[in-house]
């Protein structure tokens, strides 16, 4: 029969190309956010010491890769909580190493308003809580003077599924907006007080573009490659910043804490914006573990330290910000503190 | 064979036993009836969610219903031979056979806009997703189901039967009624059985289209019309980024939730098949 020998053949291809899998064994796996694939299939792809291979299956999959230790670094859009920080041995076990930053901007649809709409952090949450309800409510128009804005009510839309972009947008609001705070707080997937959820950011995207009135929030690099209109966020000094890779990058130009840990988002940097946030690899403190090689362990962090400098020059072209000066400090400071067996490796 | 499947589901039981225990020692039985659930505050009620599952199941049952019903009848009594009945079978079987992506993303672009201006003619807030366009998708997607079945049912109801009834003077509506339908009745409620199985899972196509909110609403036009949630769509969107135990464990406690849903109504279905078949 025609079929069985097809089928056959099909057999033997599928064999020999998990042969070729085997074969070209990967030096260095890694996995967690989806928000840094793009950049750092780009980044791996160029470089040369070290094949990597990077799975992006979300940061709470690479954080749980990383405790079961099957993973050499992990990738997270939002630093370990307590819990995964007991799990994997404390806060002197892992390592926060600043990847890049990415900016998560408002995006809306509004009949008459093709761009440049203004809006400040507490009037943004206080839309997401339910209380402003109209486009020309005086919360949105005092903001944006000259504009007409429609009698259109706002439709709320957030993203359904846990994600880093949720985590970065409700910790700004966290920030701003007290009421926030005490009603929603920040999580991956809060319980929203109001509006309709999308699955992923082609689901908020997909609603926002359909429903007149609506309010939605996705990346910068997805905004920009689907061509939405984002709106400009008041920042702590009071100015009213339009999402662009400088601003983001200058949002994480502060003083930096020496463990990275520090969220970035309503930046006391006059220039930046604020609803920013660095994306994190995690590395185990002492690389010695599992019968690792100190071969192994000296590739990963040389890869990393490859990252925070040349690598960052893959940044923009993606849409992502480079890092910041104090950040790339901070960065080499904490891969510095890289051990194997006690020793350091760098 | 059946040993195997007997052993994998009492595995698959277990498993989410043991994995909810933490929730299910934490939160009690006021799992079922609570109605917030907000991972912020660990406090966690699946109540919104088991409505919101067995709402759009059966909405899209009793949307499908008529229609893979009359396929069935269509393609087994009027027309069970040649090109066309082929094609048309093949057809429906084939609705089966796309992923639930797919569907999705139609709802979503086609589907969706339409349920808005029909919404704004109906006066309610014209959000476009909500419980009753994932329940007309989902019918769509269980249609296959019943209707495949069905259509092999009642072409095996033997013909002399079907003769006698004509030799007595009955019309073909009269032998549909009186011959073909009690003859295959218990086949074609299985088949409905299995659509609603289908329905209370699906999980992606329901995700994209259902709104995903966790508030229910108290008017009974925005609960039909209004956006919700499902328990298989609630895992999914969330189960990846739980990030503390207490919060797995209730994900987890909702799909034992979801098992215990899907048995209680194959067993209620299983009892009305059994009464059907002895009158």
């Amino acid at each position: 029969m025609n079929l069985t020998k097809s089928l056959k053949l099909a057999v033997v291809a599928l064999a020999a190309s998990g042969l070729a899998l085997s074969a070209s064994a990967q030096d260095l796996k890694g996995a967690g956010s989806s928000f840094v694939n793009p950049l750092f299939q780009k980044m791996f792809s160029q470089y040369t010491a070290a094949k990597v291979d990077y799975q992006s299956i979300g940061s709470g999959g690479g954080i749980a890769q990383l405790t079961a230790k099957t993973v050499d670094f992990g990738d997270s859009d939002a630093p370990l909580n307590d819990e995964q920080t007991t799990k994997m041995g404390g806060p002197a076990a892992v390592l926060h190493i600043p990847m890049t930053s990415g900016a998560v901007v408002v995006t809306y649809n509004v009949p008459g308003v093709a761009g440049g709409l203004k809006l400040s952090g507490k009037d943004l949450a206080d839309i997401y809580l339910g209380k402003v309800k109209t486009w020309n409510s005086p919360e949105v128009k005092d903001s944006n003077p000259g504009v007409n804005l429609p009698n259109l009510p706002i439709v709320v839309i957030h993203r359904s599924d846990g994600s880093g972009t949720s985590f970065i947008f409700t910790d700004y609001l966290t920030k701003v907006n007290p009421d926030w705070a005490s009603k929603v707080g920040k999580a991956s997937a809060p319980n929203w007080p109001a509006g309709l959820g999308g699955k992923g950011s082609e689901g908020v995207a997909g609603l926002v573009k359909q429903t007149p009135g609506a309010i939605g929030y996705v990346e910068l690099a997805y905004a920009v490659q689907n061509k939405m209109p984002y709106a400009s966020i008041q920042n702590k000094g009071g100015k009213f910043i339009a999402p662009t890779i400088a601003a983001t990058t200058l949002a994480s130009n502060v003083a930096i804490p020496a463990d990275t840990k520090v969220s970035v988002t309503n930046t006391d940097n006059a220039a930046g914006y604020p609803i920013a946030s660095f994306t994190w690899a995690l590395i185990y403190k002492d690389q010695n573990y599992n019968g690792r090689t100190k071969d192994q362990a000296t590739k990963l962090v040389k890869l990393l330290w490859w990252n925070i400098h040349e690598g960052q020059k893959f940044c923009e072209a993606l849409n992502y910000a480079p890092l910041s000066k104090s950040a790339v400090k901070a960065a080499e400071a904490v891969l510095k503190s890289a051990t194997y067996g006690g020793k350091a490796i760098l | 064979m059946s040993v195997l499947l007997l052993l994998i589901i009492l595995g698959v039981l277990t498993t989410l036993i043991m994995e909810s225990m933490p929730s299910i020692k934490s939160l009690g039985i006021g799992y079922l009836w609570g109605k917030v659930w907000d991972p912020v505050q660990n406090i966690y009620g699946a109540y919104p969610f088991l409505i919101g599952t067995l709402l759009t199941s059966f909405i899209a049952l009793i949307i499908s219903v008529p229609f893979s019903f009359a396929i069935a009848i269509y393609l087994g009594e009027y027309n069970p031979k040649g090109w066309l009945s082929d094609l048309l079978k093949n057809t429906v079987e084939l609705i089966a056979a796309v992923p639930s992506i797919i569907y999705g993303f139609w709802g979503l672009f086609v589907l969706v806009p339409l349920v808005r201006t029909l919404e704004m003619k109906l006066n309610i807030l014209p959000y476009g997703v909500g419980v009753f366009t994932a329940s007309i998708v989902l019918a769509v997607m269980i249609i296959p189901y019943g209707a495949s079945l069905g259509i092999t049912l009642i072409r095996m109801v033997p013909s002399p039967l079907k003769e006698g009834a004509y030799a007595l003077g009955a019309t073909r509506w009269e032998v549909i009624r009186s011959v073909i339908m009690p003859y295959t009745r218990s086949g074609l409620f299985a088949g409905v059985l299995l659509s609603l199985g289908r329905a209370l899972g699906e999980t992606m196509a329901v995700t994209m289209l259902i709104g995903n909110t966790t508030a229910l609403a108290s008017v009974f036009k925005d609960v039909i019309f209004g956006p919700g949630n499902t328990m298989a769509s609630v895992i999914a969107n969330e189960f990846a980024e739980a990030d503390h135990t207490l919060y797995v464990s209730a994900l987890i406690e909702l799909g034992l939730v979801l098992f215990f849903v899907t048995v209680v109504i194959n067993l209620i279905g299983k009892r009305i098949i059994t009464r059907f078949t002895n009158n």
